[in-house]
């Protein structure tokens, strides 16, 4: 993607200062409500026709998992879990559309080197923007959900854009205008979290009482959110992490790191000189060069 | 000034051999672009470096390639100085009077060998450090991963990659303060840069700062005319 809305931008990777912030968009989010979804794949379908974009045909695994990770070329897709109940007995087909949470604090951006090359708009979507990108890798090291892939072609890093191009012009994203259950949903974050409380208690009426929405504070809320008819265990749905944030071995690297680092070369040069100005150069003296011919005259 | 070790060279003594002197400017060449575009990519305030290497892209493509060849450089350095930088227990005595050292009282200290403990530490420090930088180094390889798991089965996880970038990024930290003392002290003890550039040193440098490096190298010369 490019960055097509400047004005709007709320961070920027590798960058200091304050993005333009004259103006403030309503903060958006998308909400996939995992007890209405079929597994129908119109959502993977779509954001393919929306994007453009074809994977490399793969190999069947014997899941319903297709394609079978995320790519840069995949930038959603279905993941299947099976699971027997152990409180009930029911067998449960868990499916969660998998794709980039559009973090309120993100690792992916806190991680790049690059000035611009991730984004976040005012309204909360979090963009890679590919001209910037020099493919180091380092969102993939950020990211707390293993979402950023990349290019073996181009050395560029993907994700799911939540269609920015298309909510900068009122639309919703292409996975949500497809799904036929709506179990997805596209607005407000507000709205989002009001449609989703509704939801959340019809489950819990029909006796799912762990049912709950997974917005986590640990990133500061996400711009994607899921109802979950277990909240409490969010890793049973293929390994949604529970209670995520950015690795603490990543805030090191980022944070104390780099500002300890740079400061130590700082006073390292600076000592240098100073032990210069203060003793001098260590110079080699007459009487060296003259004990130095009578130890050689000696020896020989 | 320097200029006098030009002019009037009373005696000198042979340092390192023209292998060793080029081999030494090949791994310090590939430290220094190795230290400059990983800086670039280490700190925002720095990114302008990558104009040196032609972008933001070539800097993250070239960097662990010029790594590789560090690693063969140092391999090199290290195969034939290990012997000379064996700690002993003079090093010990040298090194609990820094003080003497930083102020030029070589008097006061010990007569050295070929290397000094300052000379050592520089040495050893920058081995483990090289050894770590190479390792953390391909576990942050991005765009080789692919290839390092089909060609030999090695792949990491992503606690693994983040765990290698940190570690990279502080033993980089470490490489270069050692590197600004090794050439600080190159370049205050007046007559030391010649050694790698000539190979050679005034007979005055060595009796000042290793007497006993110049003592052995006196007796052998003596040996050697002797038994022709
Ligand atoms: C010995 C072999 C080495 C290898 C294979 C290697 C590899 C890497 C890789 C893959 C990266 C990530 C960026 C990129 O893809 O270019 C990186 C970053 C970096 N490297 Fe190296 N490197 C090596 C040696 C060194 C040395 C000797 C230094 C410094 C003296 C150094 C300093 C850095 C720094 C400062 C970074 C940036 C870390 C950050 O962003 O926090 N590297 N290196
Ligand atoms: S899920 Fe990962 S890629 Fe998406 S915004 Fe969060 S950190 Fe970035």
């Amino acid at each position: 993607m490019a960055t097509l809305q400047s004005l709007d931008l709320k961070r920027r990777s590798a960058t200091a200062g304050t993005p333009p912030a004259a103006r403030q968009t309503l903060e958006v989010s998308k909400l996939i409500d995992i007890s209405k979804c079929i597994g129908c794949k119109a959502c993977q379908v779509a954001c393919m026709e929306w994007n453009d974009l074809r994977a490399e045909v793969g190999e069947v695994h014997g899941y319903y998992d297709n394609p079978g990770d995320l790519s840069p070329s995949t930038w959603t897709m279905m993941r299947y879990t099976e699971r027997d109940n152990p409180d009930t007995g029911d067998l449960e087909w868990l499916i969660r559309k998998d794709g980039c949470m559009h973090c309120s604090d993100p690792g992916c951006l806190k991680a790049c080197p690059s000035p611009g090359a991730i984004v976040q708009y005012s309204n909360g979507i979090v963009d890679f923007v590919s001209e910037n990108c020099i493919g180091c890798g380092y969102c993939v090291k950020g990211c707390p959900f293993n979402i950023p892939r990349i290019s073996q072609t181009d050395n560029k890093a993907y994700k799911c854009t939540l269609c920015s191009d298309r909510v900068a012009v009122g639309q919703a994203p292409a996975c949500v205008k497809a799904c036929p259950t709506q179990a997805l949903v596209f607005g407000s974050k507000e709205d989002m979290i009001v449609h989703a409380q509704g939801r959340v208690a019809d489950l819990k009426s029909r006796g799912y009482k762990n049912a709950g929405l997974y917005d986590p504070p640990g990133v500061g809320g996400t711009h994607v959110m899921y109802v979950l008819h277990h909240a409490d265990q969010p890793q049973l749905y293929a390994g949604l992490p529970n209670q995520p944030r950015i690795s603490p071995l990543v805030e090191l690297w980022k944070g104390a790191a780099k500002n300890v680092g740079l400061i130590g070369i700082g006073f390292a040069a600076f000592f240098g000189f100073m032990h210069y100005v203060v003793n001098g150069p260590n110079r080699v003296s007459k009487e060296d060069e003259e004990a130095a011919v009578k130890l050689k005259e000696g020896g020989k | 000034m320097t200029t006098t070790h030009y002019v009037e060279e009373p005696t000198t003594v042979t340092r390192y051999s023209a292998g060793a002197r080029v081999n030494h400017w090949i791994t310090a060449g590939s430290l220094i672009l190795l230290a400059v575009s990983g800086l670039a990519l280490f700190h925002p305030a720095l990114f302008f470096l990558t104009a040196l290497f032609g972008g933001g892209e070539y800097t993250r493509m070239v960097h662990p390639w010029i790594g590789v060849v560090l690693l063969l450089g140092f391999t090199g350095l290290f195969l034939r100085f290990w012997r000379l930088n064996l700690w002993e227990r003079t090093d010990n005595v040298w090194l609990g009077r820094l003080r003497s050292v930083l102020a030029g009282h070589e008097e006061d200290l010990p007569e050295c060998g070929k290397y000094n403990a300052g000379q050592k530490l520089v040495f050893w420090g920058m081995s483990l450090l090289i050894v770590v930088l190479f390792i953390s180094g391909v576990g942050a390889w991005d765009s080789q991963h692919a290839f390092l798991k089909e060609t030999f089965g090695i792949s990491f996880t992503i606690d693994q990659k983040r765990l290698a970038i940190l570690v990279h990024a502080v033993a980089a930290i470490g490489a270069i303060l050692i590197w600004i003392v090794h050439v600080y002290a190159a370049l205050w003890v007046k007559g030391t840069v010649r050694a790698m550039m000539r190979g050679s040193v005034t007979g005055g440098w060595a009796w000042r700062h290793h007497r006993r490096w110049l003592r052995e190298e006196v007796a052998a010369d003596g040996k050697k005319s002797d038994g022709k």
